[in-house]
């Protein structure tokens, strides 16, 4: 049984143009919510989100299910430019309402990763409660694990490769930047297609 | 295909509260029953599925002071979609129930979405909705009776003079 209800922003709204959600939202959520975990438990392994979606989403089947899974009423969402298409459905489906700046949201869906904003504009938490802090969830062109960028860290064996195309150049240096900051810092999600890797601010990049 | 309740029109909307009253408060047995009756039920797709869940009922101080929150009670939503020939959405239906019918949620969303369509609406509002109102009004009035019996007036006799 869900929990509270939420109401839709006010104003007109075209429903025939909205997609169905999740197929059965209890198994579909949790089955996301158990990919999401096995990928920040394991920084820098794809996994696969076993979903089914309606295609033609403005954000890919990964990033949709995330936003499906975790977004509520009680979560601002942040959407870029080329996401902001995604803001009715997210709307109807997750009940999540929109953040004014960047700064206020504890997810943010970052559809064109090549145009990341800097990512100290995002909730960074504090020392006392580092978990007030955003989630980023970026759809990128490519994944994969023979090249790329070093990760150690917790969750994983010695060290592990990441190769991240369609991302912004800044993004690694950023996040490195922000390694000092810890326990404060990002959770950073990387989702291409219905596959999802995972870069908690546990994780050290080696550029 | 536009419609209906695309526009602000308030004589449209009182309208459509009106069905979407009377449809939330039919028993499910009824709703099934219409929709079986359909001989050319519509293609759908569910585009929220029946949820159940809590909402806050407010009433107001001796019915007409200031609001307060009564109480909350369970209830079930569901929205569907109306598919037409040529695979797209036509109309979007919605329907609030009270208690976890799912299905009873579903009935009413079907029912919102085929009242929409212009060329459907006279046949369901003149078969499904009237009767149900009727149904509806019979039992309150019936109820009302029934209470009525049973009123007691507070007096006070003057003494003296």
């Amino acid at each position: 049984m869900s929990g509270r209800i939420a109401i839709l922003p006010a104003g007109p709204a075209d429903f025939s143009r909205l997609d169905p959600g999740f197929a059965d939202p209890v198994r579909d959520a949790q089955a996301c919510f158990r990919a999401v975990l096995d990928a920040m438990a394991h920084p820098g392994r794809i996994v696969q989100v076993p979903v089914a979606l309606p295609d033609r989403l403005p954000l890919g089947a990964a990033a949709t299910s995330v936003a499906l899974s975790l977004c509520d009423i009680d979560t601002p969402i942040w959407l870029d430019a080329a996401a902001s298409q995604a803001a009715g459905y997210l709307a109807f489906h997750c009940g999540a309402p929109l953040a004014k700046t960047s700064a206020d949201a504890r997810f943010a869906f970052i559809a064109d990763a090549a145009a990341l904003p800097p990512l100290d504009e995002f909730a960074l938490g504090t020392d006392e409660y580092p978990e007030r802090s955003a989630t980023l969830v970026m759809e990128v062109s490519g994944l994969a694990n023979d090249h790329g960028v070093t990760l150690r860290g917790p969750g994983i064996l010695r060290e592990t490769q990441l190769a991240v195309s369609g991302l912004s150049a800044r993004f690694w240096t950023e996040r490195a930047a922000l390694a000092e900051l810890f326990p404060r810092g990002l959770e950073v999600l990387l989702a291409c297609g219905g596959a999802l890797a995972a870069v908690p601010r546990s994780t050290q990049i080696v550029l | 295909m536009q419609s209906r309740f695309a526009s602000d029109d308030r004589a449209e909307i009182a309208e459509r509260q009106r069905w979407l009253a009377v449809l939330a408060k039919a028993p499910v047995a009824s709703l099934e029953a219409a929709w079986e009756a359909f001989d050319d039920k519509p293609a759908y797709r569910l585009l929220r599925r029946g949820e159940t869940g809590l909402v806050m009922v407010r009433g107001r101080v001796g019915g007409s002071g200031g609001p307060f929150n009564f109480g909350e009670m369970t209830m079930t939503r569901a929205a569907v979609q109306l598919i037409d020939a040529s695979g797209n959405v036509a109309y979007t239906g919605f329907g609030h129930v009270a208690g976890r019918s799912a299905r009873r949620a579903e009935l009413v969303a079907l029912l919102d979405a085929m009242l929409q369509d212009p060329e459907r609406h006279d046949v369901i509002a003149e078969r499904v909705i009237e009767p149900l109102a009727a149904e509806q009004e019979a039992a309150k009035t019936a109820q009302a009776a029934k209470v009525m019996a049973s009123k007691v007036e507070f007096f006070t006799m003057v003494r003296g003079e």
